[in-house]
């Protein structure tokens, strides 16, 4: 089958099949900070949350043809701001969300699933309606293109790198912020035991919806990740959508470093099977692995040892 | 009488029962013209979905979001052995290899694929529909039920699922038909089913099996087994303390629910001629979703009109503003969930149940709409 490459051609295939790994990582891994964090507050399966990805991506898309039409010379730094334009957004539309939707299901998750897909389809109509049924690419800047010749037959995207920085620094920044803020004690605490955090005088209320927003809010800054490596259409987020839920659940709920190993797992296995296997069937080899391995070891690589909620 | 009692626990349960039949049998075949009747039939094959539905999601709270995995192997077992009966070696003899469907050999494949074989007899076809179905529904049950996976996890499970076996189906175009799906289905036993008349008879088998799964729904529901199941939903500790086998129960609702989904699928084909993974991935397994819980999650005919509403609203609404259909059925997905989680059968059920809390729910910002509702007089003219 592949008597056509040599061994060191092979090889090359191999690793860079490895780094486009890596870029479906970040993105997976983005997703599934936002879902993790989401889901461990309240055990809910935001299903809308592609949809929120997708409105950081037409975020980034929007604030790049804003750059072109009024600030030419803006160009090369745009996307930064972007990214945290998107954040902002997404944060705002899912602090709205829980408002007026999700906090009024908190004793029914099943139901809060099913919800948020009514949502989720409302966002992608919306966005059929204001930026067309076709894919749209935002300019990247130039410092984003191209890529590192690291030897002969071996090239490395700039972008992808970019992406994962990106996305290894959001992952850090998460990790301080539920570890080292006073916010993030008040999240761990309701996580832990709602009742007695309320009764020790955290707004749980509260917690929630900043919790949900901030999962919101790190779906727009994976959409921004997306744009530099894919285009964006109306359905683009419900495509990573079931990824990102497994991700979640593979790498053991609620807990973060859970979710950054199963992204890794997951999104290399694809990668590298859909070039030895062919698109398609990659993919199925390796959600049928994720699925059955799920049969055996429901509660995920590493279940957080907190018991009750 | 009995058993009459056991099926229908109120005279409420047997008039609405009673409705449903009459529409379906009488109004609608003689209100539409045949063309109209086969979509009906289309819609009518989700019902048998929505059936197990109701006993799985509603009553016994496993929310499956892989339905339209069963109701796809169900369809594809049919379609396979229709395919199979309209690519005879006579029809087919301008293929390189006559005597195969026409997609295998469009896919370079010479010989028909080891599984196929046995779908070449109708009475092997006719059981597989239940079995292939209810096999794997049991074996994923078992696995996860017994492993105590439920609620959203089991949720999410069956909703790769679906996406599995959609892309598996895709993938695979020598064996399956692709992304297409398989077409160009003619003839049952010599029968063909694309006529006018075949498709009015189709329609009267698919409601006859219908009421029957419904009736089947109802007699679980209000027999002791159905209280046990209720019990599973709503106190799984206790009922597991009491002695009962929680994982067997789940399992075997979910079995019942899955061959209900794959007659649905094998229905489905009879009438609307052809099977795609289009119509078994991860969307339309959520949709059959809705249209039980639109319907009413807790009652089976509820849930089959469901079916029937949602459907002919989409038919309808859609060919006039295909821009506003999907605003209008995320809508009311959350308007139902939130305010009526019981759907349109709620309504009718209880009095003060769902209207009641749609008026507490709406008094949190209008309060002085709510006293004004409650006592008229008070409302007096601003400007006199």
């Amino acid at each position: 089958m592949f008597s056509q490459y040599t061994t060191e051609e092979l090889y090359n295939i191999f690793l860079m099949q490895c780094f486009s790994g890596l870029s479906l990582f970040s993105v997976l891994l983005l997703m599934g900070l936002g879902l993790a964090l989401i889901f461990g507050q309240m055990g809910v399966i935001n299903m809308a949350h592609g949809e929120f990805m997708a409105l950081g991506a037409y975020t980034v898309y929007f604030c790049s043809s804003m750059t072109e039409q009024y600030a030419p010379s803006l160009g090369p730094y745009y996307f930064v701001f972007a990214i945290g334009i998107a954040f902002a957004i997404c944060a705002l539309v899912g602090a709205l969300v829980e408002f007026l939707m999700i906090r009024h299901l908190y004793h029914r998750p099943l139901d809060t699933l099913l919800a948020t897909w009514g949502l989720s389809l409302i966002m992608q109509q919306t966005y059929r309606s204001l930026f067309g049924a076709r894919e749209v690419t935002p300019t990247l800047p130039d410092w984003l293109m191209g890529s590192f010749n690291i030897k002969e037959g071996l090239d490395i995207p700039i972008n992808g790198v970019f992406v994962l920085c990106l996305a290894l620094a959001v992952t850090l920044v998460l990790m301080v912020f539920m570890y080292k803020s006073k916010f993030g004690l008040r999240l761990r605490a309701t996580v832990q035991n709602r009742k007695m955090s309320g009764a020790v005088g955290i707004n749980t209320g509260k917690v929630d919806r900043l919790a949900f927003s901030l999962g919101c809010g790190i779906a727009g800054i994976a959409g921004a990740a997306f744009t530099t490596i894919g285009s964006t259409g109306p359905d683009s987020g419900s495509r990573y959508i079931v990824d990102a839920f497994l991700v979640v659940v593979f790498g053991g709920a609620a807990n973060l470093l859970g979710s950054v190993a199963s992204a890794f797992g997951i999104a290399q296995a694809q990668s590298i099977l859909e070039f030895f296997l062919d698109g398609t069937k990659g993919k199925v080899a390796t959600l049928l692995v994720i699925v059955i391995a799920l049969m055996f070891r429901p509660q995920g690589l590493f279940p957080s040892k907190v018991r009750g909620h | 009488m009995t058993l009459l009692r056991t099926l229908f626990k109120t005279k409420g349960e047997a008039i609405s029962f009673a409705a449903f039949a009459f529409l379906i049998l009488l109004v609608l075949p003689l209100a539409l013209p045949v063309f109209r009747l086969n979509l009906v039939g289309k819609y009518l094959s989700y019902g048998f979905v929505a059936v197990g539905l109701v006993l799985l999601w509603g009553r016994c709270g496993i929310l499956s979001l892989g339905q339209g995995v069963f109701f796809g192997l169900g369809g594809y077992c049919m379609a396979m052995f229709l395919k199979l009966e309209a690519s005879d070696p006579v029809t087919t003899a301008i293929q390189s290899t006559p005597g195969i469907p026409d997609f295998m050999d469009w896919n370079q494949v010479t010989a028909l694929p080891g599984f196929w074989e046995p779908f070449k007899s109708l009475w092997f076809t006719a059981g597989a529909v239940f079995v292939v179905p209810g096999m794997i529904a049991f074996l994923i049950g078992w696995a996860m039920f017994r492993r105590r996976v439920g609620g959203v996890y089991f949720a999410i499970i069956t909703q790769a699922m679906a996406l599995i076996l959609s892309l598996g189906i895709d993938g695979n175009q020598g064996y399956t038909g692709g992304r297409n799906g398989i077409t160009d289905l003619r003839t049952l036993w010599g029968w063909d089913i694309r006529s006018e008349d075949a498709q009015f008879k189709l329609y009267f088998c698919c409601c006859l099996l219908l009421l029957a799964v419904c009736l089947l729904g109802k007699y679980v529901i209000n027999t002791r087994f159905g209280r046990v199941l209720m019990a599973v939903r709503d106190q799984e500790e206790r009922v597991r303390f009491s002695g009962y086998d929680v994982a067997m129960i789940r399992t075997f609702v979910f079995t019942v629910a899955a061959m209900m989904a794959g007659l649905g699928g094998a229905l489905f084909v009879l009438q609307v001629g052809f099977m795609s993974p289009s119509l078994i991935g991860i969307v339309p397994s959520i949709e059959l979703v809705i249209f039980a819980a639109v319907g009413g999650r807790l009652s089976v005919v509820g849930a089959v009109l469901g079916c029937l509403l949602v459907n002919a609203g989409k038919s309808a609404f859609s060919e006039a503003y295909p821009d506003l259909w999907l605003y209008l059925m995320g809508g009311t997905f959350i308007a139902v969930v939130m305010f009526f989680p019981d759907g349109l059968a709620g309504l009718f059920g209880k009095p003060s149940g769902a209207g009641a809390k749609l008026t507490k729910f709406l008094s949190k910002f209008r309060p002085s709409l709510m006293g004004a509702a409650v006592t008229p007089t008070q409302i007096t003219p601003l400007n006199k």
